[in-house]
């Protein structure tokens, strides 16, 4: 009995208050993303944005959460019922269930598994079916619609984020995340992090990160002129809202991605006295707020794209450029001995 | 408790936590919220009119081709993964068998390009 408490039954109560706070934690951080995305968004507009509920709107994200709570659930009479509802779950579900493996400081993560990059390249992959669920189950034109596009487009850039994934891989020599931030601690400093060696693929990460969420420029899905939302026009109440949050953990997903690969995750730009103070964690918060910085300024400063140019851009452009890269990269590194032992 | 349980079994707590989180928001509003539903209220959104026909209709065969060639690369980038994670130990040999699979690929995508596969209209 003893035995059972101290091997088991103690370590599984740890996990799951890890897991809660760990969830809590990353919703409350999403419901500053949200807010954050408004501010940026109205700043460029010359608008207020949210502020009125709370300092400076700060609850605003959470008085839409009550809204979306206490708004009436309608499912369509023509939708099947059961996928209808399961595929804003699914979405939600697996966009949360990416955090699982990232680490924002060094030890700080829930699974320390040795296929953490293989393993959210997965459940990113895996995102496609909430969107294609819902826009079958709708039973309407536009979600339908939608969902085809939407689905195409995702699994267009996907390729070229797998390539990019690869490169970043050759030079790490190994899938695990903790050793891929530390592969970028060298002697100089944020000049040794990816972004540099690697900095086309960082742009093509950076641009398929944005197609891969169905972030503007590349929002088609809800390119409200055409397709009015897209395929969540027939949701409502908390199962849209399940879609939001899940678009959006899964864009926090692709900043985290973005920093653990190419800006060194939570290592300090160089490793001398005032850098080294600071906990790992608020590198890791920084340079991940600077990545959706820039997210969010791309919505607020591009114009949408077509959808021809859009897969011109990821097929035409996007795959040769990063499959190029695969090999000269591999070139470079059996060439000048550089590769990882 | 063993390696694999001990890298693994919080993960598996982790996705359950987030589904007991997932089930919560997707059951309050039917449980809270004010419900008076009404054939209007649950016919498909076609910007006022009645459906024309049913909604899963034929749709363009890119749609279909762009999945196609979605598994190819997606496959390619698979067989990848190990080969970056080894490429330190494998040499030369490795370096140059991946060289000529990935050549074969892309001729393959070069004759999809010129077949116009690629093209959007």
């Amino acid at each position: 009995m003893d035995e059972l408490w101290t091997t088991y039954l103690w370590p599984l109560i740890v996990m799951v208050a890890q897991s809660v706070l760990m969830l809590v934690v990353l919703l409350i951080a999403i419901a500053y993303i949200l807010y954050a995305d408004r501010k940026i968004w109205a700043a460029v507009q010359l608008r207020r944005g949210p502020n009125v509920v709370g300092p400076w709107g700060l609850l605003q994200s959470f008085a839409d959460l009550l809204k979306f709570v206490l708004k009436e659930p309608t499912i369509p009479a023509g939708a099947n019922k059961g996928v209808f509802l399961l595929a804003p779950f699914v979405t939600c579900v697996l966009a949360l269930a990416a955090w699982a493996v990232i680490p924002v400081s060094a030890g700080w993560l829930i699974a320390d598994i040795n296929v953490g990059v293989l393993y959210i390249f997965a459940i990113s992959s895996l995102m496609v079916y909430g969107v294609i669920m819902a826009g079958w189950a709708s039973n309407s034109k536009y979600p339908f619609l939608a969902a085809l596009r939407s689905a195409a487009q995702m699994v267009s850039y996907e390729v070229s984020i797998g390539f990019v994934i690869i490169t970043v891989l050759l030079c790490v020599g190994s899938l695990n995340l903790t050793e891929v931030v530390e592969a970028q601690d060298g002697k100089y400093g944020m000049f040794g992090w990816y972004w540099l060696p690697l900095f086309p693929m960082f742009v093509i990460f950076f641009v398929s990160a944005l197609a891969e969420t169905n972030r503007p420029p590349f929002d088609l899905v809800e390119a409200e002129s055409e397709l009015v939302a897209g395929f969540m026009v027939e949701y409502g109440s908390t199962p849209y809202m399940m879609f939001m949050l899940g678009e959006y953990v899964a864009i926090a997903t692709m900043c985290a991605m973005g920093t653990i690969l190419f800006l060194g995750g939570w290592l300090p730009p160089f490793q001398v006295a005032p850098f080294t103070w600071v906990p790992g964690i608020v590198w890791f918060l920084l340079k991940l707020l600077f990545i959706f910085f820039m997210f969010a300024l791309v919505k607020a400063f591009v114009p949408r794209y077509r959808y021809d140019q859009l897969m011109r851009l990821g097929w035409k452009v996007f795959l040769p450029a990063s499959l190029a890269m695969v090999v000269i990269v591999a070139g470079v590194l059996q060439y000048a001995n550089l590769a990882p032992k | 408790m063993s390696e694999i349980l001990k890298d693994y079994l919080p993960l598996v707590v982790f996705i359950a936590v987030a589904m007991g989180i997932g089930v919560a928001l997707l059951v309050v509003p039917f449980i809270v919220a004010y419900s008076n539903p009404d054939p209007e209220k649950l016919s498909a959104y076609e910007c006022g009119f009645n459906a024309f026909d049913d909604a899963r209709m034929k749709f363009d065969v890119r749609f279909y081709l762009v999945a196609i060639l979605f598994i190819i690369f997606d496959l390619e980038v698979a067989f990848l993964f190990p080969w970056a994670v080894a490429f330190g130990q494998i040499g030369l040999f490795g370096f140059w068998s991946m060289m000529v699979f990935l050549a074969v690929l892309t001729i393959g995508f070069i004759y999809e390009w010129r077949k116009g596969a690629l093209e959007w209209d």
